[in-house]
């Protein structure tokens, strides 16, 4: 059947638009404030036939672009051998396992067959991220962990709701594994709530346009979002381009981790070939296959925020060569880290391959850390124990137009930081800084963003502080010229004598007492370009504001500024500079449309 | 007070583009309008040039009430007073920092510039904890020191700002007494006067955005007044707030900040009182404008009202305004093929300059209102302003761009373009009324702006609203709104306790003084108004939640199991879930007290001298329209020349000075005592 092309904008924004409000619901009635604040959850419909992406929700996590359709395929291909029930109207399956095609324990799948006419149309699929799904450490971050069963209760899909009913038995195990399980039922009902929107307004469409209809305009939409990514990736001039990214350490052994990415553009394609990055790790900085491949394409959706989400989109990309290595993850392997910082590592290595290529499109790299301080202990004023999470951002990349944003959220994720005095109210500490990290950003013709700086002190008890940030080694790339970002820094003050974890960005259980310190200065974006090209009056201005030192202006780009109020010394500039003042401006290409 | 029942009422309100006027003499029943440019270098020109237009006779006039977008233009383009900030030592660069969030989803860029530059951002000794407790003592000296600092530096305005000052706002006070003594007028905002919640850094930029626009909000009302007195204007001057409700000139600047989007919020008050006085208390208004639409909920006449509105990307101003969303299409929405060969309507849009094809400013890429033009449904005499541009231009510009990759002649575009923009607006208003709360559904649609009644029905018809309802003068909503507005006072006060726990009578104590605290300030107004309403709701969570449901309460009086009822009966009604085993939090209590104005007689806003006996006198001409497909031979009429209570049926179309309204085949429009178009829709289309 050849539809067209009105009928196929018009089914396409009807299927977004079932996501859409699968989202909303979802996060609307969740209690997990990670779903219902920081929106850490996703919506989508996949193909019944393999489990491939038809749409998913635009308002759901960066880094779930197309993973629940690695897990929605498993789960087909384990009906079909028998390995899992076979389903039947109003199920609903769960499954966390991060080697059936997901991210780490605590991200729970829900899936649900959608039936027309007695038949499996398609799948309806959600994640969402729950606050703890049990393992050594509250939260599921364990810095030290080794195996997977450090890190929480595994769950292979398995229905939890059978024919709409909720299996309480099912129910009654996960509840004894986890913490604060009496919340969760609310949860499991938002989640299955969602899906169960998705349903209702599925059929809706499907009773308006027809069920042939629909599933020819399906077939047709995957192929038009091929072709969309491929005139996308004809922006890119034909060869390869390489790129290195670096991860502190696995946490448990004090050695780098390295990405190694070859992007080569063949015919309309792109092939990401990851040969000759580090072996899988002891530690929980492993990545597992389908957080790899969805860590690729939010990267490209990044760049390329035009492209539709649809198995389609991602058809012209091939990830090669990550077998055997960290980023192809095999049971019992730790895999905590995999989502919040490994994936965006992997984007970190696609913007530093691409940004050469598409200079009007890439960013030197962002902070691309989601910055994890976890604070467990007691509060003796209200007697009783806590878990603290301090999520933070940091700086993003220069790019072509603009300096970068300052305090941006993590590469993979789009949530907010919990105020300070909600965090007071909370728990039993006083912040005494929350301040920009000065001179973090990356020098650059447009520098990087700069970071986040804060201090928080235990007020009352003992407690255990973890850490799970990276980029404390390295800092983030800067591009075409420009210098990288500063360095993640954790220093714990305990009974004022200074400690800086072993692996700088990964530590766990740090004892302290009241009156102890913590201060995290999270990373500052890298620089654009050239920075002795950058204008003296926007260096003047910055050293105005006091983002950079006097000393920082002349060693990093070049500019003399002095007396008060400061001002710039145009010979002093022009003897640091050299020939090289201006130049090299015209170079940077402006973002094409 | 003054006379019970006012004479002459003028609404104006300056808008991006224009300033419209609407006087009402309820003695005489005599309605005058104004529309003129607006003047954005001092509004007050545009003001006085409606007055004029009007031929408003400022010595006869009772009132004036006034919506103003200076706040709203100073905010968003950072045209702001030079102001400082002296705030807790370590946290200056809470303004700056924000919640670390970026303005899309996908895309690593994004700018974002504070309220206050960070050399004017000074911080001092101080620090309470989250229970009001002194930490660290307020250093006066510093504040002395900070302050002297911002005035030699050439401050206008400045802001104290401390952690933790809602739960004890002492060193706040004792700063601001030491800056009175030195600062050189009185734009001294603190950071727990207006909202006197936790979340550091939504309050910041509130009090922030406040000190920032008072200084031009202070000047501009002045020398509005001092231009309406030499006029002849003896009356009271009152100003819209973004709430709905409207304070005196005298009273205005002190919380400038409540300004900030007052103009959509006015033209959600008229919808409200049309709605209610033709008996439709449940709307979803649609105010379509050139770049972007407005959508907002009414339920039971009463406008949504939220705290939490921001008005761009990490600009929240967290006081209570009138919920009003914008969705990213309007008439100058640019249409294109993408590279997958599929249509996309915006969310780029061609503006006011050089805007649609159809303008003859220069605008070269197709529009909705260019596919208006070329269907038919607007007269392409109406939509221009200039005369430069021919249909056939539209047209070969449709078919080059869109209709060659399309496969499609130039009417088969536009008609596409059409199609994709209702979609994409039907979807957009869904999820604004889902997010609130409510099915499309129940609501009648209420249509204004120049384009929203063009597009109403076919909108209508997708989201499955039954009825569409046209006000008499759409394109003059807002100024309308002014006039219809009450006085109006909103409080907020967090009680933050689980509900087991809840102290039922510091309830009912909180609720009274609120209420105490809006009458006595309604009182102090000079306006006469005709009673008094409160309105009481709670904020309401299960415990571990972050989100907050509003459930509205009948009485103040209440008591924790009928607390618990109603939240759960409310939170089913939303989510379809039950949680009989999770406890609930009581987070706010609210209330609004209203000081309700006379009633006004909206049906002269046609004048009634004006309408001709028959439908047929009141036709202007027929033309083809193309409509669901086919081009209709479709009668076109003159809105000020139709009788009074007319009916007919669909296709047709009805032309104003401000406005086109379209009904489409299978629908039935009838006009209503007020002059309101309401349109029963059909089930075909």
């Amino acid at each position: 059947m050849t539809l067209d092309p009105i009928t196929l904008t018009v089914i396409q924004a009807g299927l977004q638009q079932v996501c859409d409000e699968m989202d909303l619901s979802f996060s609307r009635a969740a209690f997990s404030p990670v779903i219902a604040e920081a929106n850490d959850r996703s919506d989508g419909i996949y193909s019944a036939a393999d489990g491939s992406l038809i749409a998913q929700g635009s308002g759901g996590l960066p880094v779930f672009v197309g993973t629940m359709q690695y897990s929605t395929a498993t789960l087909i291909a384990m009906i079909a051998e028998g390995r899992a029930a076979a389903p039947r109207p109003d199920d609903i399956y769960i499954v966390n396992d991060p080697y059936l095609g997901g991210t780490h324990l605590m991200d729970v799948r829900f899936a649900r067959p959608f039936y027309r006419k007695g038949r499996i149309f398609c799948w309806l699929s959600n994640t969402g991220h729950w606050p703890d799904t049990g393992g050594a450490v509250p939260g599921g971050f364990s810095a030290s962990a080794t195996a997977v069963e450090q890190e929480g209760l595994r769950l292979p899909p398995v229905r939890l709701f059978k024919q709409g009913k909720l299996d309480k038995e099912i129910m009654a195990i996960i509840a004894s594994n986890i913490r604060v399980a009496e919340q969760r039922i609310g949860d499991v009902k938002a989640q299955a709530a969602a899906l169960l929107v998705g349903e209702r307004r599925l059929n809706d469409l499907l009773d308006r346009y027809g069920d042939e209809t629909v599933a020819g305009a399906i077939a047709e939409l995957h192929e038009r979002a091929a072709v969309q990514m491929r005139a996308f990736i004809a922006e890119i001039p034909a060869g390869s381009y390489d790129a290195v990214a670096r991860i502190d350490s696995d946490g448990v052994i004090d050695e780098p981790l390295t990405i190694r990415l070859r992007v080569t553009r063949k015919g309309d394609g792109l092939v990401f070939d990851f040969a000759g990055s580090s072996p899988p790790c002891a530690g929980p900085m492993n990545s597992v296959r389908a957080t790899t491949l969805s860590s690729v394409y939010l990267a490209m959706r990044h760049i390329f925020p035009e492209v539709p989400m649809s198995a389609g989109a991602f058809a012209p990309l091939r990830v090669t060569g990550i077998e055997g290595t960290f980023l192809d993850a095999q049971y019992p392997r730790p895999v905590s880290g995999c989502a919040a910082e490994v994936s965006q590592r992997i984007a970190e290595a696609v913007f530093a391959a691409l940004v050469a290529p598409l200079p009007g499109r890439v960013t030197a790299a962002p902070a691309g850390t989601s910055g994890n301080f976890a604070l467990g202990g007691h509060d003796p004023a209200r007697g009783r124990d806590y878990v603290m999470y301090q999520i933070s951002g940091g700086g993003y990349g220069g790019n072509g137009d603009h300096d970068g944003l300052s305090n941006g959220c993590s590469t993979i994720g789009i949530s907010k930081a919990p105020p300070v005095e909600i965090m007071e109210q909370a728990f039993p500490v006083l912040y005494r800084r929350y301040a920009l990290h000065e001179g973090s950003g990356g020098a650059g013709h447009h520098r990087g963003g700069f970071g986040l700086d804060y201090e928080v002190e235990l007020r009352r008890g003992t407690a255990r502080a973890s850490f799970v940030m990276d980029h404390g080694r390295f800092g983030p790339q800067g591009a075409l010229g420009g210098r990288d970002g500063a360095c993640n820094a954790v220093t714990v003050w305990r009974s004022g004598v200074a400690h800086t974890p072993q692996h700088l960005s990964k530590e766990q259980d740090i004892a302290l007492n009241p009156g102890d310190r913590v201060r995290v200065r999270t990373p500052g974006g890298g620089g654009f370009g050239d920075p002795f090209t950058r204008p003296p009056e926007a260096v003047l201005e910055d050293v105005r504001l006091e983002r950079y030192s006097v000393q920082q202006a002349a060693q990093l780009f070049g500019v003399v500024v002095d007396g008060a109020p400061p001002r710039i010394d145009a010979e002093g500039t022009q003897a640091l500079r050299g020939g090289r003042a201006g130049a090299g401006a015209a170079t940077v290409s402006r973002r094409p449309r | 007070m003054a006379k019970e029942r006012p004479g002459a009422v003028v609404g104006v309100d300056v808008g991006g583009t224009f300033t419209d006027l609407v006087e009402l003499d309820q003695t005489t029943g005599r309605v005058r309008l104004a529309k003129v440019p607006s003047t954005p270098e001092n509004q007050a020109f545009g003001v006085l040039h409606a007055l004029k237009a009007a031929e408003s006779d400022l010595a006869a006039l009772d009132l004036i009430v006034h919506g103003t977008t200076t706040t709203t233009n100073a905010v968003l383009e950072r045209k702001l007073a030079k102001t400082g900030l002296i705030t807790t030592a370590g946290f200056r660069d809470v303004l700056e920092l924000g919640r670390r969030t970026r303005p899309r989803p996908y895309g690593m860029t994004g700018v974002f510039k504070p309220l206050i530059p960070r050399d004017l951002r000074l911080e001092v000794p101080e620090r309470m904890d989250c229970d009001g407790v002194v930490v660290t003592a307020l250093d006066e000296d510093a504040v002395r020191v900070a302050g002297q600092h911002l005035v030699a530096r050439g401050c206008e305005a400045v802001v104290v700002h401390f952690l933790h000052a809602y739960a004890n706002p002492a060193h706040e006070l004792r700063a601001a007494a030491i800056l009175r003594d030195i600062w050189p007028n009185e734009h001294i905002t603190m950071g727990h006067a207006l909202l006197s919640e936790s979340r550091e850094f939504e309050r910041g930029v509130t009090a922030a955005a406040n000190a920032a626009v008072q200084p031009l909000l202070d000047r501009y009302i002045r020398r509005l007044v001092e231009e309406l007195r030499k006029g002849g204007y003896a009356g009271e001057l009152l100003v819209m707030n973004g709430n709905g409700g409207m304070v005196s000139s005298s009273r205005v600047a002190l919380e400038a900040a409540k300004t900030v989007m007052s103009g959509p919020a006015s033209g959600v008050m008229a919808a409200a009182y049309t709605g209610r006085r033709a008996g439709i208390g449940n709307l979803i208004t649609y105010d379509m404008g050139g770049t972007s639409s407005d959508v907002a909920l009414i339920r039971g006449a009463e406008p949504t009202v939220s705290n939490e509105v921001e008005i761009e990307y990490a600009m929240p101003i967290h006081v209570p305004m009138v919920d009003v969303r914008t969705i990213g299409a309007g008439g100058g929405s640019i249409a294109r093929v993408n590279p997958a060969g599929l249509l996309e309507v915006g969310p780029e849009s061609a503006g006011a300059d050089p805007g649609p094809i159809c303008y003859g400013l220069g605008g070269t890429q197709p529009t909705i209102s260019d596919a208006n033009v070329i269907l038919g449904r607007l007269d392409a005499r109406q939509s221009g302003r200039r005369g430069s541009v021919t249909p056939g231009d539209v047209q070969a510009i449709f078919a080059r761009d869109l209709g060659a990759p399309l496969g499609l002649d130039a009417v088969g575009a536009a008609a596409a373009v059409i199609r994709v923009a209702n979609l994409k607006m039907a979807g957009a208003i869904r999820m604004v009324s889902i997010s609130l709360g409510a099915d499309p559904r129940d609501f009648a649609l209420f249509a204004f702006g120049g384009a929203g009644p063009l597009h109403a029905c076919a909108l209508a018809r997708e989201l499955g609203i039954p009825r569409v309802l046209v006000p008499a003068r759409p394109g003059i909503t807002n100024a309308l709104g002014c006039v219809v507005a009450d006085l109006r006072h909103d409080f907020v006060t967090t009680i933050g306790t689980p509900l087991d726990m809840l102290d039922e009578s510091r309830l009912h104590r909180v609720f009274a003084s609120q209420a105490g605290e809006g009458e006595a300030l309604i009182a102090k107004e000079n306006i006469a108004i005709r009673g008094l309403r409160r309105l009481y709701s709670v904020d309401m969570q299960f415990v571990g939640q972050t989100h907050l449901l509003r459930v509205p309460l009948d009485r103040p009086d209440v008591d924790r199991e009928t607390l618990r009822h109603l939240f759960e009966t409310a939170y089913f009604d939303r989510f379809r879930v039950e949680l009989r085993d999770i406890r609930a939090n009581l987070v706010n209590a609210n209330c609004s007290v209203i000081g309700t104005r006379a009633e006004l007689d909206l049906s002269a806003l046609i004048d009634p001298g004006g309408r001709r006996a028959g439908m047929s006198e009141a036709m202007r001409t027929r033309r083809p329209v193309h409509l669901g497909g086919c081009w209709h031979d479709t009668p076109i009429y003159w809105r000020d020349h139709l009788p009074g209570r007319f009916t007919l049926a669909g296709p047709a179309v009805i032309e104003q000075m401000d406005s086109t309204v379209l009904i489409e085949p299978g629908d039935r429009a009838r006009g209503d005592g007020d002059g309101n178009i309401v349109i029963e829709i059909g089930g075909g289309g």
